[in-house]
């Protein structure tokens, strides 16, 4: 394997990270922004005391990625921001309100009106931001972004707003709010909390799994490259394996094995977005830029290999940490 | 508006405001660990309220920081792709460090505000520092970018305008680097301690009477601003002298020299007026500039006559903002000397001495004065730059997007951050209005 493939699989599994961990978090959000009746404060405090101490290192992920994909792969970096110049200013609008609200909701003020204005605008950018960033990975899936020379095609700037990107943009609203249901029925101390994060769990579970299949359909009619090798080796074994987790997680959804349930979960999310990058090889963005055409030099690549290790060795045993303080034992925490 | 124009106002908005919450997030944490070792060591409750109450303050602007820093991470490629598509893999390896120390900034951060009950004392003081060590280490490795865009190392400019002979690790061996990551690392310091300090005397002249919690916050935040204060003139110097050998059009820029001489004046404040070529209304004094640059009376300091007129970086506001900057150290050094005087005078008595009214109305000027001196500084070393955006390499005009409607990312932009700094001042003006009395969370 290459050192750029090496480097491209680790934002892969960056992406993973932060779908599995900062996907909650935002599902969390949308949760918040979706609860009503007299459990409705009930299920607000819980949220926040989940996702409280930990949002702000599950974020880092993003920028994670982000920093590797311009150090590692700048050309691609450079064409994926003026093509998707609209969607990631929004996704940026959506990251600063998330997080401004949040904290401003936390610390800012006692006064429950103020706190519910806060809410809204936590919860409304909470589901918009994962929209907009299922949007960018369905449009660079897609072939509508299209180089010209060094000059990214002027038709690249729409790409976005054809279905299928629309498609994965939905498809990655409902996975936040499925990952962070599923969390919460674990989480949560209060047994009528539990029961309905599990019944969001399992409305979710549906309404995901139904939009899942459209999004393969649709693929078939758009994006016939990624549908070719979505349903070839070696992504076609990811997609299986993902398929067959999604019966076991509804089952154990139902008898209530939770800690099951967070595992089989979080693992169709890996599977999925997995499938999805092994169909993608060996394009960054789909047709004009590879990771071999886009990879920066030998040096850049080495150094930053270089940092992974001694980066994750701090990384690591201080996340441990995190999450064995606020996320250990099940209902504990 | 050209997108050039509507890019360089966007970018210029997103940093400005990121780095009032990064230096926040950097410098508070050193004032907070102060604090709880008092706490700690001491069992002084007041030292526990301040600690707190900068713990909340610190999880606000921290979060804010990093949400702003993430936007900048992406509109360095949005308005500026050229110049990434260029730079990114020469500047990138800081940057995947940089995401790592503040990876390690968020958990810690996470440990701290969520662990008063969860963790040991000590541990959850050693949290802290975690805290404060990686919120500096990111900042200096941040700088390691700018470093490189004023200095740029590693590479020759091939025949297609691409870097060739790419060394990645120069760029962490650049020289310019120390000198401005210590620089802009005190500037935190001094501009928090000063806000922090000022607040602290509002409070204490507003009230008539002094309650013990405002003069331990008080000295707490005077002893961080001060030692800052102290060295930020030496890292300064450092600075110029390294801009009179390697980036001499910004040195003439920031004191106004449109002539090549030697026993070159220092100009204190004055109006360059470019047309004329000439800096009018200021306070010269003779040969100092020379003496500055080079440690001799005699040293020759290029003008602006030396350098293509299209090279000259805007020299109005180079010079301006320089002005600023010194101007506002030496109000804060001088306000330093006098509470740490009236301090010493009556020293058997520690912090609990009654402050002259008169020096309390001088804190409270300072208390935004470090703030000012720091975004000021940032404007002198990037427009003094111009204008290129890789000094003598690329051209900051070169380097924008070919989108043509960044003009309206730029009112999206600039309503979301005025709105939300109209928030952030009046939240800050309720935190320092109220006693640190309560629990961060409940």
């Amino acid at each position: 394997m290459s050192l750029a493939a090496l480097l491209a699989f680790v934002m892969l599994a960056s992406l993973i990270a932060y779908a599995i961990l900062g996907g909650a978090d935002f599902g969390a959000g949308i949760w918040d922004l979706l609860s009503r009746g007299p459990r409705g404060p009930a299920h607000r405090r819980e949220l926040a005391r989940a996702i409280g101490p930990v949002w702000e290192a599950n974020h880092v992920w993003l920028i994670f990625l982000i920093v590797l994909l311009f150090t590692c792969f700048p050309s691609a970096y450079a064409t994926a921001s003026i093509a998707l110049f609209w969607p990631l200013h929004l996704v940026l609008v959506g990251i600063v309100l998330r997080g401004t609200a949040f904290v401003f909701r936390a610390y800012a003020s006692a006064s429950a009106g103020v706190q519910a204005a806060w809410g809204h605008v936590f919860g409304a950018s909470s589901a918009m931001t994962p929209v907009l960033l299922g949007i960018c990975l369905g449009a660079v899936s897609t072939g509508g972004i299209r180089t010209d020379g060094s000059l990214v095609a002027p038709a690249s700037g729409l790409a976005w707003t054809s279905r299928f990107p629309l498609a994965t943009g939905i498809l990655a609203l409902l996975i936040c709010a499925y990952l962070a249901a599923v969390y919460l029925a674990w989480e949560s101390r209060d047994a009528a909390l539990k029961e309905d994060f599990r019944a969001r769990a399992i409305g979710c579970w549906l309404v995901a799994g139904a939009m899942s299949i459209l999004v393969l359909l649709l693929a078939y009619a758009d994006a016939p490259r990624l549908w070719s090798r979505l349903t070839s080796p070696p992504a076609v074994a990811f997609i299986a394996g993902g398929a067959l987790l999604a019966p076991a997680s509804f089952a154990s959804l139902w008898r209530r094995r939770y800690g099951l349930a967070r595992v089989l979960g979080a693992a169709q999310v890996g599977a999925l977005l997995l499938g999805w990058g092994g169909a993608q090889w060996p394009f960054l963005i789909y047709p004009d830029i590879t990771i071999a055409g886009a990879a920066a030099p030998q040096s850049t690549l080495m150094l930053t290999a270089a940092t992974l290790p001694i980066g994750f060795a701090a990384l690591v045993p201080s996340l441990w940490l995190l999450f064995s303080v606020f996320k250990g034992k099940g209902g504990e925490a | 508006m050209t997108s050039l124009t509507a890019a360089r106002i966007q970018m210029e908005l997103s940093l400005g405001f990121h780095m009032i919450f990064a230096a926040i997030g950097i410098a508070m944490p050193a004032m907070m660990l102060i604090a709880e070792h008092r706490w700690i060591r001491y069992r002084d409750a007041d030292a526990l309220a301040l600690a707190r109450m900068w713990a909340r303050l610190t999880a606000v602007t921290f979060a804010i920081g990093a949400v702003s820093g993430t936007a900048l991470s992406f509109e360095l490629g949005l308005l500026w792709p050229r110049f990434m598509a260029f730079a990114g893999p020469l500047i990138g390896p800081a940057f995947a460090l940089e995401g790592f120390a503040f990876f390690v900034e968020a958990i810690f951060l996470g440990l701290y505000l969520y662990g008063w009950e969860r963790l040991s004392p000590r541990r959850h003081w050693l949290c802290g520092w975690a805290v404060a060590v990686s919120g500096v280490l990111s900042g200096i490795l941040v700088l390691a970018t700018n470093a490189w865009m004023q200095h740029p190392v590693g590479f020759r400019v091939g025949p297609d305008g691409q870097p060739v002979d790419v060394d990645a690790f120069a760029v962490l061996l650049n020289p310019a680097w120390p000198a401005m990551a210590l620089h802009s690392t005190l500037s935190t310091y001094q501009a928090v301690g000063f806000a922090a300090a000022g607040t602290y005397a509002w409070a204490m002249w507003r009230r008539r009477q002094t309650d013990r919690y405002s003069r331990l916050g008080l000295a707490i935040a005077m002893a961080v601003a001060t030692g800052a204060a102290i060295l930020q003139p030496i890292s300064g110097d450092l600075l110029a002298k390294r801009a009179h050998v390697h980036q001499p059009a910004k040195l003439a820029a920031m004191e106004g020299q449109f002539q090549t001489e030697r026993r070159a004046p220092l100009r204190i404040g004055g109006i360059p007026d470019v047309d004329r070529r000439e800096t009018r209304y200021a306070i010269e004094i003779p040969a100092a500039l020379s003496f500055l640059a080079a440690s001799d009376l005699d040293t020759e300091v290029l003008g602006l006559d030396r350098f293509p007129r299209e090279d000259w970086p805007p020299v109005l506001v180079t010079h301006l903002a320089f002005q600023i900057m010194v101007g506002a150290a030496m109000a804060m050094l001088v306000v330093a000397a006098w509470y740490w005087l009236t301090r010493w005078r009556a020293r058997p008595r520690g912090i609990d001495i009654p402050l002259p009214r008169p020096l309390l109305a001088s804190l409270v000027v300072c208390a935004p004065l470090g703030f000012v001196a720091l975004e000021a500084g940032w404007v002198v070393t990037e427009v003094g730059r111009q204008p290129w955006v890789i000094y003598n390499v690329m051209r900051t005009a070169d380097a924008a997007t070919p989108v043509t409607d960044v003009w309206r990312s730029l009112v999206l932009f600039g309503t979301l951050y005025a709105g939300l700094l109209v928030l952030l001042g009046f939240f800050l003006w309720k935190l320092a209005t109220e006693r640190g009395s309560t629990p961060e969370h409940s």
